[in-house]
């Protein structure tokens, strides 16, 4: 086995599993605020990537605008499936938001079947395709870009949660939501902007990948799987324990597919996903809840 | 109790006679597969509904049934009656070799958990290529065959697979109103207590994961072997969501809600021929809409709207 | 008949229970009271096997039970009820008795399916069973309700038959009282006295003094995880460390 080898499937395996910790980050605010694993995750992925294209192609737009224009919609859908299909719900009980969790994730797809057909489509990359040495692997800008991206989302989210009010209420929230609203917090508020964020963060996240992957109407159900792999990893922290998670898998998921077998690349992160549920379902550096085990 | 085995009479009745009122023809195909996928559904069902546990990975065992009948009669020549109870006792021990583990866990990790499951059990069918064909599927599977009769055509199909379906159905109403049932709604209802009654709640469901993953195994080899083609593409995720959606349809916990539920979701596609590529649509929005208005399912949500509409009715309306 | 010997529990960093020891006898109805946050719940978890004590052991008819999970005991002859009742809602009345029946059946799943006649007949004597115990806390008018329609105190009863339907030789009672108005409560006070005169021990949490005192032939207070105090009513009543424990605490 060469170095080099090991080396590119290493770094192409950071960038995806950068991807992998932005979904899952996304998947862990959710949960810590409501309780709830948002299946519909991954779509939000794929609608940040395909609706770039739109916003490009159709609307014309700058590449710089079409961004931000493509996660504000998304962001809509994200609040749109929050009010229509969570906050009504009579019955919560875990199979009930499983279900309707799923529901929406199937409609949302079928939905964006209807608009972009079933064909993958490619998005230009943000600058330029010019390969670049590292070492004995080359890496293409893309790459950096998501790794530049992912970084700073992870920045800010730190500062949003630590820093401003609504963040530390979101924490709160997730501790303990009686106390939460106790103490005035509108929960319900919370829940809202849990939506909002986790949206924008899988609709960015598939905007930056996009140029790699292509994007395609069903790229959300994998994407969203692993985000949640990465989650578990991470013991659904919005923070650096998911995002080693994800680091992590890509990079076990790119070695296993270079130098095991390319077929079983998808299982080898499932694979992962049920050992960790089986031994360790707290998480690599969670501590023991009683609730999941 | 009684209420329910007159309602299974009166309905293998509509069953033995469903193929001379609708006389042959292409429907008759149809209700072969509402047959298997009411079997599926009463499978998870006995899971999902009874035992309150997710699966999200049924179609899993489905498939393993299909491709071992299928790969045992077609590659090792083993006669498909033989293969069949093979086919499931392996599925059997799987289950429960997973079913520790995997049932350990709550809510949506066990959702998860048993996705992870199925759609690994699908990527081994599609790499496999020596054993299953892979994508391209495997075929020459044999009919089944009775005493020189060769089940080929759709209404011996139709009476093969029926009498399994509603074997089942006997089953699982027998299961249900029994000692073991109502152990299981306990579960279901509150672990906690269930327990402390005696109980053994882990041991007990692993016993229904076994059983359900047993059943469907028996569904697929007999798929295998009426369709005589089997491919991975019908039983992957997708199928799975499938299956969910009608016992949620149906109603959870209601054996005859499975059966409307797989009817339901068998005959839609066909009577809506040109809207098929939005079945996925279609399923997602059933979903959402079931949950959020009618979470029984339409088992007891069609009574309970018809008594909104026309007024109070005596009777307590459950099945 | 019950013994519990150093039990400690330690959550975090606070310590619910420290070192508590008592025995109880057979026949007795013993009571355990203290202030709130006095550890008594967290007691009961770890003796019916809900918690994992941090240390300490249970001793059942003189064997050592700790740790053991809550069907084994069942299957010894041990049963509690809950605080918040823990009935099963979606099934009848009278099915949540037979499930109490559990531990006192044995067909299994396949016996079951296929209607073995053995079954057949076990499952009528547990229908049997669960009406006797339905007759014995006099709900057998509701048989056929949904269990998760019940008024709160028909529950409580529903909870107690159900518990008895286990045949225990000891039954944990975690604040039966609560919830109840004051005829409910005697009413309540006269079962528990027939439940101990079928030769069932019987320890209850409680709260309501009055009831306490009426009923239990012996009483353990609890407080701040430690047991403070141990004896008659008559003595408990006029035991200065219990008055202290209690003044400034509404009952």
């Amino acid at each position: 086995m060469e170095f080099n080898q090991i080396l590119q499937y290493t770094l192409s395996g950071l960038s995806t599993g950068a991807i992998y910790a932005l979904i899952g980050i996304g998947f862990s605010i959710i949960y810590n605020a409501t309780g709830i694993i948002n299946f519909a995750q991954g779509e939000f992925v794929m609608l940040g990537g395909l609706l770039t294209l739109s916003s490009l192609q159709l609307l014309k737009l700058p590449l710089w605008a079409a961004i931000p224009v493509s996660v504000a919609i998304s962001t809509v859908v994200g609040v749109i499936f929050e009010r229509l299909a969570i906050r009504p719900l009579r019955q919560p009980t875990p199979i009930n938001l499983v279900i309707i969790t799923i529901g929406g994730s199937i409609l949302i797809r079928g939905l964006a079947m209807l608009v972009w057909g079933k064909d993958t489509h490619a998005i230009p990359p943000f600058s330029g395709d010019t390969p670049i040495a590292i070492g004995g692997a080359t890496i293409l800008p893309q790459h950096l870009w998501i790794l530049a991206i992912t970084l700073v989302i992870i920045v800010f989210n730190k500062f949003y949660f630590y820093h401003t009010i609504s963040g530390k209420a979101m924490r709160a929230c997730a501790y303990n939501r009686r106390a939460a609203g106790l103490v005035g917090i509108d929960v319900k508020r919370m829940v809202l902007f849990s939506f909002i964020i986790s949206a924008a963060m899988g609709a960015v996240a598939g905007i930056i990948v996009a140029p790699l992957t292509m994007t395609a109407y069903d790229v959300g159900v994998m994407l969203g799987l692993k985000g949640f792999c990465a989650a578990i990893i991470g013991g659904m922290s919005s923070g650096i324990s998911t995002v080693i998670g994800g680091l992590l898998l890509g990079v076990l998921e790119s070695l296993g597919a270079g130098l095991i077998s390319s077929g079983y690349k998808d299982a080898i992160s499932f694979i992962i996903l049920l050992l960790i549920l089986f031994i360790r379902p707290q998480g690599l550096f969670g501590k023991a809840d009683s609730e999941r085990v | 109790m009684k209420k329910d085995l007159l309602l299974f009479s009166a309905f293998t009745l509509l069953v033995a006679a469903a193929p001379q009122l609708f006389k042959g023809g292409y429907l008759m195909n149809v209700l072969v597969f509402v047959g298997i996928n009411t079997m599926l559904a009463v499978a998870l069902n006995l899971l999902l509904g009874y035992a309150g546990q997710i699966s999200l990975g049924h179609a899993g065992f489905f498939g393993l049934g299909a491709y071992l009948s299928g790969i045992m009669t077609t590659t090792y020549s083993i006669g498909p009656w033989l293969a069949m109870p093979i086919a499931a006792i392996v599925v059997g021990i799987i289950a429960c070799l997973i079913g520790f583990p995997v049932l350990k866990l709550k809510g949506h990790y066990l959702a998860m958990a048993t996705l992870g499951l199925g759609i690994i059990i699908f990527i081994v069918f599609n790499e496999t290529v020596d054993l299953t064909g892979g994508p391209s599927g495997l075929s020459g599977i044999p009919n089944l065959k009775i005493a020189g009769v060769t089940f080929d055509s759709d209404v011996k199909n139709y009476y093969l697979i029926w009498f399994f379906t509603l074997a089942v159905m006997l089953f699982s109403l027998n299961l249900a109103n029994s000692r073991v049932g109502r152990a299981l709604r306990a579960v279901h209802d509150s672990e906690i207590a269930a327990q402390v009654l005696g109980v053994n709640a882990r041991i007990l469901k692993v016993q229904v994961f076994t059983l359900s993953a047993i059943i469907s195994s028996i569904a697929g080899s007999l798929y295998a072997h009426t369709m005589t083609f089997i491919s991975p593409a019908s039983f992957g995720f997708n199928f799975s969501i499938e299956l969910l959606t009608m016992v949620v349809i149906g109603g959870l916990g209601s054996i005859f809600g499975s059966f409307l539920g797989a009817a339901l979701l068998t005959l839609l596609p066909e009577f809506l021929r040109a809207v098929n590529d939005y079945d996925i649509i279609i399923y997602g929005a059933l979903l959402m809409v079931m949950v959020m208005f009618m979470p029984g399912g339409l088992v007891r949500g069609i009574p309970a709207l018809y008594r909104k509409i026309f007024g109070q009715r005596k009777g307590t309306g459950n099945a | 008949m019950l013994e519990v010997s150093g039990i400690t529990q330690i959550f975090g960093g606070v310590t619910a229970l420290d070192s508590v020891s008592f025995k109880l006898a057979k026949g007795d109805i013993t009571g355990v009271i203290g202030p709130n946050g006095a550890g008594k719940t967290t007691l009961f978890n770890i003796i019916s096997g809900i918690y994992h004590q941090t240390a300490g052991t249970v001793y059942l008819e003189g064997k050592d039970v700790t740790g053991f999970p809550p069907e084994r005991l069942a299957r010894l002859s041990m049963v509690r009820t809950f605080q918040n009742i823990e009935l099963f809602g979606g099934m009848t009345v009278l099915e949540n008795v037979m499930v109490g029946m559990h531990t006192k059946s044995t067909s299994g799943l396949l016996a079951c399916s296929f209607k073995a006649p053995w079954s057949i007949s076990e499952e009528r004597r547990i229908r049997q069973g669960a009406l006797k115990w339905l007759d014995f806390t006099g709900i057998t008018d509701l048989a056929d309700q949904k269990a998760g329609n019940l008024p709160f105190g028909k529950g409580r009863l529903l909870e107690i038959a159900r518990a008895l339907a286990v045949e225990p030789r000891i039954i944990l009672m975690d604040e039966p009282a609560a919830g109840l108005n004051s005829q409910e409560t005697l009413a309540l006070a006269a079962l528990i006295k027939r439940i101990r005169d079928m030769d069932i021990t019987v320890v209850l949490v409680e709260h309501d003094m009055e009831l306490v005192m009426d009923i239990c032939d012996r009483i353990v207070v609890l407080n701040l995880g430690k047991k403070l105090a141990e004896g008659t009513p008559q003595q408990i009543q006029e035991s200065p460390e219990v008055i202290a424990a209690y003044l400034g605490d509404d009952d």
